[in-house]
């Protein structure tokens, strides 16, 4: 195709590994500020609102942290299923089923649950987030069906399901008819790490996930398990490596972590079920994941970095009249970069002999 | 021996003039020379690795050189693409078959014919063809359903329609039983017959000998010589293709041969992939102390007898796997390893290593179950010093001390897969192609290596395609033919012939008239 | 009771054309090896694109034409990225699918709450008089008739062109195609190509025709459902085709049942399409079906040796 070819790298140089995805990044940028230029939008402004004020106020950076620990808890999560080759593409359905099953336990101990409550909420969320995790990877197992369209198909079930429950059974009497739950009670809400600081407890168990995934993926029989399957199937199966209870395993792994994102949101953010309770996090989180190069610490910080954007563009909702459809667009060509650096640090880009 | 021949009177078809070409810091093709004349069957010989295929890739236009020129019929060309040499009346038949395993064998004809639909027309044509040259062909049948055989015809006549003045010929008879080779031959002698100019490429030094009037010899990249393989003999040839100082594999000692350890008796197993071979009624058994090779063309059961011998897959109907009195027909294969049992797959990239690891990561892969590698925190320590070991026992060598698996040459890396196993000293080890497609150096090392730990009691199973190396290292032999597996009979009674026989029979009972 | 027949079906026929359409492209890719998840992204820029061009022209046909040529700039990116530089099919579809609907969004903002006319409709002659049937199925807009050109064409050009059996080859074994000399990239890019303008045409039908006003995430998982069927259809044009009907009539139901408020909640007679997709799978790969008719060397991407 236009005169190029590839020819694959042999060497693969340990720097390139680490620029690549920063480089991605920056191009990624180039490329969105053309536009905006193009849409008649002061570049200076965008630079303000997407990266300088988030990242130098004290409210800016609570907030990047904030949504950056879902972000990261789903993305440590989609590692080992992408590691691994399984395709699960719905964590925000399994996250929308943490924070609706965590909810339920709030709701139902609303006004006499005690300490109880949250360990309860917490187990209840990862219990829902592996639970319907687990459905597209028994669906492949069983029926040899495609994961990644039943667990996307499930991502409008659970919309779905949560909109029907908070505008129905669920729905608080005294709301006006507001479609939203009851409050959550104190005893239902994630404390802040310090009294009166906005950054929960959730966040630490973000970084908690980082650390234990860190392991696991590098120094463990089973990381190696998922790598193996990943790269080269028949010779995970040559090792003993058991498909079918991998593809379960890193479906419940990266299920219950979505779920977890969600119970935590939902306690510690929300306090209550309402029709929406994510902005896109399992799909962001996927870019995350991409973007970290599959590996738990680069997620972390990606996490953070489209964190920032996440925050940038609902000032920029207000600022520069720029919807979140710019933000969404800017995602998605954000992963075509990075899919790119990945391809260039493999191939060489020759022209046709 | 002597220089490239005068070309004399005779206008040459093709000729090559100092053809060379790189891969990185690696010479594929140094300056090679080479001239093919009309009514000639000229073998090209090398061992893997010579540089035989890149040459026939640049014959084909699949790949262009870095220096020299290529002439047709006197004329200088450039060789752009496949489309270009076959219009000048190059024609191809692959080692590795060019084939569409789902569609039809006249959907193959017309995908490798340039304009043409599969429809009646063609099926004339090719139907022609076919009977000219004593090819065998069902025009409607789905390739995937076809022998290996079978589908080297496909090729030929594919190759044979548009009416090629060169045929260039590349390792055609790897596949073939010795009776089917027979029935090539009879065809490419027809073609010669009839002015066409051959390039027969092989390793084969006895059907060089017999078939061809001139000889290239490729190594390393370089032609060392031109030469008439009618008046050499097979190990001159060799001395020239190899060099000097490959060895026979040492017979080895006689050993009373001991207890069974593997026992397998009347196993029957249907395929999990689509296009599988079914194992019907499969029994065999190993001794401690004796070499067993298993004959047979490929595609004819082999791979789904490793599958089920290692645990890996197939779905096991009727039948039981012992090893060493223990019935393992339903344990995984960690839990067979555990019994004394090692496997060595035929797919050394992506089945027997991860491509893109290192070599003490690998070692993971057949260790875990059976070997310290540090619990389930795998101690990279111990990895590099297992790696290591085998590397320096077995003298594997790569571009660093570490490579990844992806990084060495085909021998290279099964010595190190082979050395992986035995280094975990098992007591029996089943190998899927212990040598195929790997130097001569290398095969013979590994072939020595199966013997030796046969000599120290191990019990060693080889699945092979190599009828030649089933002869050389094997005590007992059995022949495969679509999933039936013959009796093994001692290899010192039976002949080549025989076994060859065997190989295109799915019938128990007619060996004995063989 | 018999007089709704007709707006029954033409309804229906409305609701699975778009489907036929896009299923129809991307089964094309499919066949030739290439695995593009961007579907959704591609219909929806179609969609966006398509309704906009249709305002600013002051013609849906125009509109359509937009929608087509969206469709196929979006697989324009998905090729230049899977196959020029052969990164992983599955995640570019998805980055494909992203940036669609960002841009979608973002080029459908000024057009939200717009109106269009209906299409205009064609009657066939005598054909469009049959008693009951003849009003439903002969008397449509031109998309339809298109899309029924379109299933016939594809399953033509497949099974008997060279053109077909060389796509085929192309899928079924990149390497050997390669080594026969066919042109691997070049036949996969006009897949890819005619996949995007179909789903293009297919997001133009739902804005311009279907629901004749754009709003933000319009196409609500269509080209995922289109994906599906690619998969229902194991190979086999007559069976995408019935598919796609039958997640027409699926849809239509479920809005009539939601409209004739019989007790269930609309968010659960909403959420039939997605489970019936997965009901589907599961039927298929209890028929025995699991695994066969996908072509050889779907999602593999292709790089050629020098």
């Amino acid at each position: 195709m236009m005169g190029l070819t590839l020819v694959p790298r042999t060497k693969v140089s340990r720097l390139r590994e680490v620029v690549t995805p920063l480089i991605a990044f920056a191009a990624a940028l180039v490329i969105a500020g053309i536009v905006l230029k193009a849409m008649g939008k002061s570049l200076m402004v965008a630079l303000q609102v997407y990266i300088i004020e988030p990242l130098t106020t004290s409210w800016g950076l609570q907030e990047v942290i904030l949504k950056a620990t879902p972000l990261t808890l789903i993305a440590i999560g989609l590692i080992f299923a992408i590691r691994a080759n399984r395709w699960n593409i719905g964590a925000e359905g399994q996250y929308v089923i943490g924070g609706l099953c965590g909810g339920a336990v709030a709701i139902f101990a609303h006004g006499w649950g005690g300490f109880w409550v949250l360990p309860l909420m917490l187990a209840a969320g990862v219990a829902g987030g592996v639970a319907y995790g687990l459905v597209p990877g028994v669906l492949r197992n069983r029926f040899g069906i495609s994961e990644i369209l039943s667990s996307l198909m499930l991502v409008y079930v659970a919309e779905l399901l949560l909109d029907f429950l908070v505008r129905g059974p669920w729905r608080d009497p005294k709301a006006f008819n507001f479609p939203k739950s009851v409050n959550f009670d104190a005893a239902a809400t994630l404390g802040p790490i310090v009294e009166g600081g906005k950054l929960h407890w959730g966040v630490m168990v973000a970084v908690l996930a980082v650390v234990v995934a860190l392991v696991m993926l590098g120094r463990s029989l089973f990381g190696f398990a998922v790598s193996a399957t990943g790269e080269a199937p028949r010779a995970a199966n040559f090792a003993g490596f058991n498909d079918r209870v991998l593809t379960l395993q890193v479906f419940a792994i990266s299920g219950g972590l979505a779920g977890l994102a969600g119970v935590i949101e939902v306690s510690a953010n929300i306090g209550q079920l309402q029709p929406s309770i994510s902005q896109g996090y399992g799909f962001t989180a996927i870019i995350v994941a991409f973007l970290g190069r599959l590996n738990p610490f680069g997620a972390l910080i990606a996490a953070v970095v489209l964190s920032m954007l996440l925050i940038g563009s609902e000032t920029a909702q207000i600022m520069l009249k720029l919807p979140f459809d710019m933000t969404r667009a800017f995602l998605g060509l954000l992963l075509l970069c990075v899919l790119a650096g990945e391809a260039l640090t493999r191939f060489r880009l020759v022209r046709k002999p | 021996m002597s220089t490239a021949p005068d070309p004399g009177p005779v206008q040459p078809l093709i000729r090559c003039v100092g053809i060379t070409k790189r891969f990185g810091s690696l010479v594929a093709n140094d300056a090679v020379e080479l001239t093919v004349l009309p009514g000639e069957i000229h073998a090209l010989l090398g061992e893997n690795g010579a540089g035989k295929s890149t040459l026939v890739k640049m014959l084909y236009g699949l790949m262009k050189p870095d220096a020299g020129h290529i002439e047709w019929k006197g004329r200088r060309v450039d060789l752009v693409n496949p489309e270009a040499a076959r219009a000048l009346g190059i024609g191809m038949v692959f080692q590795h078959f060019s084939l569409f395993d789902d569609l039809s064998v006249l959907e193959n004809i017309a995908l490798g014919t340039p304009g043409a639909r599969a429809d009646a027309a063609l099926a004339d044509r090719a139907t022609r063809v076919a009977r000219t040259y004593g090819l065998d062909l069902d025009l409607e049948r789905p390739v995937w359903t076809l022998s290996a055989g079978e589908r080297q015809r496909i090729e030929i006549a594919r190759c044979l329609l548009q009416e090629p003045e060169l045929i260039v010929l590349d390792e055609p008879t790897s596949v073939l039983t010795p009776q089917e080779t027979e029935t090539l031959f009879a065809s490419l002698e027809t073609l010669r017959a009839r002015g066409a100019g051959l390039l027969f490429i092989s390793h084969k030094l006895e059907e060089v000998r017999r078939l061809c009037s001139a000889a290239t010899i490729l190594r390393g990249g370089k032609v060392v010589a031109h030469a008439d393989p009618r008046a050499e003999t097979a190990a001159s040839l060799a001395r020239l293709m190899v060099g000097e100082g490959v060895s026979d594999v040492r017979a080895k000692a006689a050993v009373g041969s001991g207890p069974a350890f593997l026992v397998v008796d009347r196993l029957s197993v249907k395929p999990e992939i689509s296009h599988g071979i079914p194992l019907r009624e499969v029994s065999l058994t190993v001794r401690s102390g004796e070499v067993v090779a298993i004959a047979g063309v490929a595609g004819n059961g082999q791979s789904e007898l490793f599958a089920a011998l290692s645990g890996e897959g197939g779905m096991i109907t009727a039948g039981t796997i012992t090893l060493d009195g223990a019935d393992v027909t339903r344990l995984a294969i960690g839990q067979r390893r555990r019994l004394g049992a090692a496997y060595v797959p035929e797919g050394r990239l992506g089945h027997a290593t991860l491509p893109q690891r290192s070599l003490s990561d690998n070692i993971t892969l057949s260790w875990h179950e059976t070997e310290n590698v540090g619990g389930w925190f795998l101690s990279l320590e111990r990895l590099k010093q297992a790696a290591g070991a085998i590397i320096h026992r077995f003298d594997v060598r790569g571009p660093s001390t570490d490579p990844r698996a992806a990084q060495l040459s085909g021998g290279n890396l099964q010595k190190y897969i082979v050395g992986r196993e035995i280094e975990r000293k098992p007591r029996l080890i089943i190998v899927d192609q212990p040598t195929w497609g790997v130097d001569a150096r290398a095969a013979a090392l590994i072939r020595q290596t199966l013997v030796d730990i046969a000599r120290d009691g191990a019990a060693v199973l080889v699945i092979t395609q190599d009828l030649d190396e089933a002869f050389e290292i094997s005590d007992r032999i059995a022949a495969i033919c679509g999933g039936v597996l013959h009796t093994p009979v001692a290899t010192a009674s039976t002949t080549r012939e025989a076994v060859g026989l065997k190989m295109t029979s799915t019938d128990r009972q007619a060996e004995v008239a063989a | 009771m018999i007089e709704l027949i007709p707006l029954i079906l033409t309804t229906i026929i409305t609701a699975a054309t778009p489907l036929v359409i896009a299923a129809l492209g991307e089964h094309v890719v499919e066949r030739s090896g290439v695995l593009n998840l961007g579907v959704e992204g591609m219909m929806i820029m179609g969609a966006s694109l398509g309704f906009a061009g249709a305002v600013v022209l002051d013609s849906s046909l125009a509109g359509l034409v937009i929608g087509m040529a969206a469709g196929m700039a979006m697989a324009g990116v998905f090729a230049l990225f899977a196959l020029g530089l052969a990164t992983n099919q599955v995640a570019t579809g998805l980055a494909v699918t992203i940036l669609g609907l960002g841009l979608a969004g973002l080029i459908g903002q000024s057009f939200v709450g717009m109106p269009r006319p209906p299409i205009g409709l064609i009657s066939i002659p005598v054909l469009a008089d049959i008693p009951v049937l003849g009003p439903a199925l002969f008397r449509q807009d031109v998309v339809v008739y298109l899309s029924v050109v379109l299933v016939v064409g594809v399953a033509y050009v497949l099974r008997t062109t060279r053109a077909g059996l060389i796509l085929r080859g192309v899928g079924e074994s990149h390497g050997s195609a390669h080594a026969l000399g066919l042109p691997v990239l070049k036949v996969r890019l006009m897949a890819v190509l005619f996949g995007g303008l179909c789903a293009g045409l297919a997001g133009a039908y739902l804005s311009l025709v279907y629901t004749r006003f754009w709003s933000p995430g319009m196409t609500a998982g269509r080209g995922w459902i289109a994906l599906a069927l690619v998969v229902f259809a194991a190979g086999q044009v007559w069976r995408l085709v019935a598919g796609a009907y039958l997640f027409g009539a699926i849809m239509i139901a479920q809005l009539h049942a939601q409209a004739g408020a019989i007790g269930i909640p609309s968010q659960l007679l909403s959420m039939l399409p997605y489970l019936m997709t997965i009901a589907a799978l599961v039927v298929l790969s209890m028929a025995g079906r699991r695994g066969t008719g996908a072509a050889g060397s779907l999602g593999q991407p292709f790089v050629p040796d020098r």
